[in-house]
């Protein structure tokens, strides 16, 4: 039987308003705790500037260590010209390079959209704000340079392997000669590489740039298996992105634990 | 025999409210049929759009407690039934009647949209040569059955009501169709930048979310036409290579 029921139909719902039943702001939620946790830690580890290196092991927040006090360092140690009022790291000069990758990123641009500027809070949920200027206008046009960004990012898988390939050297204590082994580090630091090479070669930038922009691909076999192959990385683009996140904030806690002593890196051969 | 509550929305343009009618459920139901049940049995004026029952003609189209989904491929099973089920119409476009909405303004654009423009045939007999591999990608966005779901989340159209400057979801999976062919010769980067506001999607993946036929609008339409944008307006480096290479 029918009975009048007063709601009216929500046009232009307010922020939050939903007919959605259950639990729809859990992902938004997971999101903000999964993103804001990763900024805060890789923004404290950032401005440490110690324990960032144990043996050949370097943590992937500081590489490649362009200046430094370590024997990763590239060009010696802290460079003369930085200004001393400056706090210094030698992750300062490198982390905002990953950073603007993953900022620019076209899975992150739609998750914290949803998740911290509520735009809109989730599917089908009234928004905070009437206004909207997308991704056509200042400053969010800005988010167009990922592609520049992702020819670093590919750049620094090339570095984080080249690590890979150090952390397989291990120095004895006593005579100081180099051996050849696998420690557990070596096997976390590679499996950052491996996690990082799926995100950043399941890019959607490299997707287009490596075939994706031509609508004839059939006489191009190489430039076809390289879009088939970074198509189906793609796939699972946002699967890498959190991995790869989560890992690579290991990694620097992996490192960063063995150098303060807390952790005892084993070497497995 | 089990039973489900349904909050349906009763109005047309001027206004409306959300009725309360409760109907026998019967197994494999799905939402289209209970509304046609109701209809039947309490609500005989009740407005609804539908014709092939079969997830195909993309007619059914209503927001099934608050999310957009095609009446008849939404099982009753699949719904929790202690609570009221609510229904109501896109809110993306203007109410006509109950559950029916005027969904002209999707024909009017699709008609503002650079048609496709083949090269010159191939072969004397008019014919070309493609080849699948190449087709692969267009053919998943020619699934599209225009139910205007991805059109009814886009919350550019829902909550913003942009409806003059983006074309939404569905006309940019028509615009990479058309965009993608490896027959067509026409250009249409600067009208989806300048006209049809591709850069106002934030690409929440919510139209891909809905869409029943599963095509992956924003990672396989959206954004490749939106990289597209970035090679003809955005990207120096590319423009120089286009400009020594004169491609």
């Amino acid at each position: 039987m029918s009975k009048n029921v007063t709601t009216s139909l929500p046009v232009a719902s307010s922020f939050g308003e939903t007919m959605r039943p259950g639990k729809w702001w859990i992902e938004p939620l997971a999101v903000v705790l999964g993103l804001g946790f990763f900024i805060t830690y890789s923004t404290w580890a950032a401005f440490q500037g110690e324990h960032y290196h144990f043996g050949n092991y370097l943590s992937p927040f500081y590489s490649p260590e362009l200046f430094g006090e370590s024997h990763h360092a590239v060009f010696g140690p802290k460079p003369s010209w930085w200004l001393s009022w400056l706090p210094w790291s030698p992750a300062f000069l490198i982390l905002w390079a990953p950073g603007g990758f993953r900022f620019t990123c076209y899975y992150y641009r739609g998750a914290y959209y949803k998740a911290f500027w509520a735009d809109p809070p989730s599917c089908a949920v009234g928004e905070p704000r009437k206004s909207y200027w997308g991704e056509r206008s200042f400053p969010l046009i800005l988010q167009n340079v990922h592609r520049y960004f992702m020819y670093l990012a590919l750049l620094f898988v090339v570095f984080l392997s080249y690590d890979v390939w150090r952390a397989t050297f291990f120095e004895d204590a006593v005579t100081g000669i180099e051996s050849r082994g696998i420690g557990i580090g070596t096997i976390v630091l590679a499996i950052n590489v491996i996690l990082l090479g799926g995100y950043t070669l399941g890019c959607h930038s490299l997707r287009h740039l490596i075939g994706g922009k031509l609508n004839v691909l059939f006489d191009k076999p190489i430039r076809r298996t390289a879009h088939d192959c970074v198509t189906c990385l793609n796939r699972r683009h946002m699967l890498f992105a959190w991995m790869s996140l989560f890992w690579v904030g290991f990694s620097d806690v992996y490192v960063r634990l063995c150098s303060m002593g807390i952790w005892t890196d084993w070497r497995l051969f | 025999m089990r039973t489900a509550t349904f909050n349906i929305w009763r109005g047309d343009a001027d206004g409306g409210e959300f009725k309360e009618y409760t109907t026998e459920l019967s197994e494999g139901m799905v939402v289209l049929d209970a509304m046609h049940q109701v209809q039947a049995e309490q609500a005989q004026d009740l407005a609804i759009r539908w014709n092939c029952k079969a997830g195909k003609c993309g007619s059914c189209s209503a927001e099934v407690n608050g999310m957009p989904k095609l009446m008849c491929m939404t099982r009753m099973s699949d719904l929790p039934t202690d609570e009221p089920i609510t229904i109501q119409p896109l809110k993306a476009f203007p109410p006509i009647k109950d559950l029916v909405t005027d969904v002209s303004w999707n024909y009017e654009v699709k008609k503002k949209i650079t048609p496709f423009k083949p090269r010159e045939p191939d072969f004397e007999d008019g014919s070309w040569e493609m080849h699948q591999s190449d087709v692969d990608r267009i053919q998943e966005f020619r699934k599209c059955i225009e139910c205007y779901l991805c059109q009814d989340v886009c919350h550019v159209l829902r909550d913003h009501h942009m409806h003059e400057e983006f074309v939404g979801p569905r006309f940019l999976v028509y615009s990479a169709a058309l965009e993608m062919h490896p027959l067509d010769t026409e250009e249409r980067k600067k009208e989806l930048r300048e006209d049809k506001g591709v850069g106002l999607c934030n690409i929440t993946k919510c139209c891909t979310k809905v869409c029943p036929e599963g095509i992956t609008i924003t990672d396989n339409a959206i954004i490749p036409l939106k990289e597209r944008v970035v090679d003809d307006a955005y990207d120096p480096i590319t423009k120089l290579v286009q400009l020594v290479t004169k491609k």
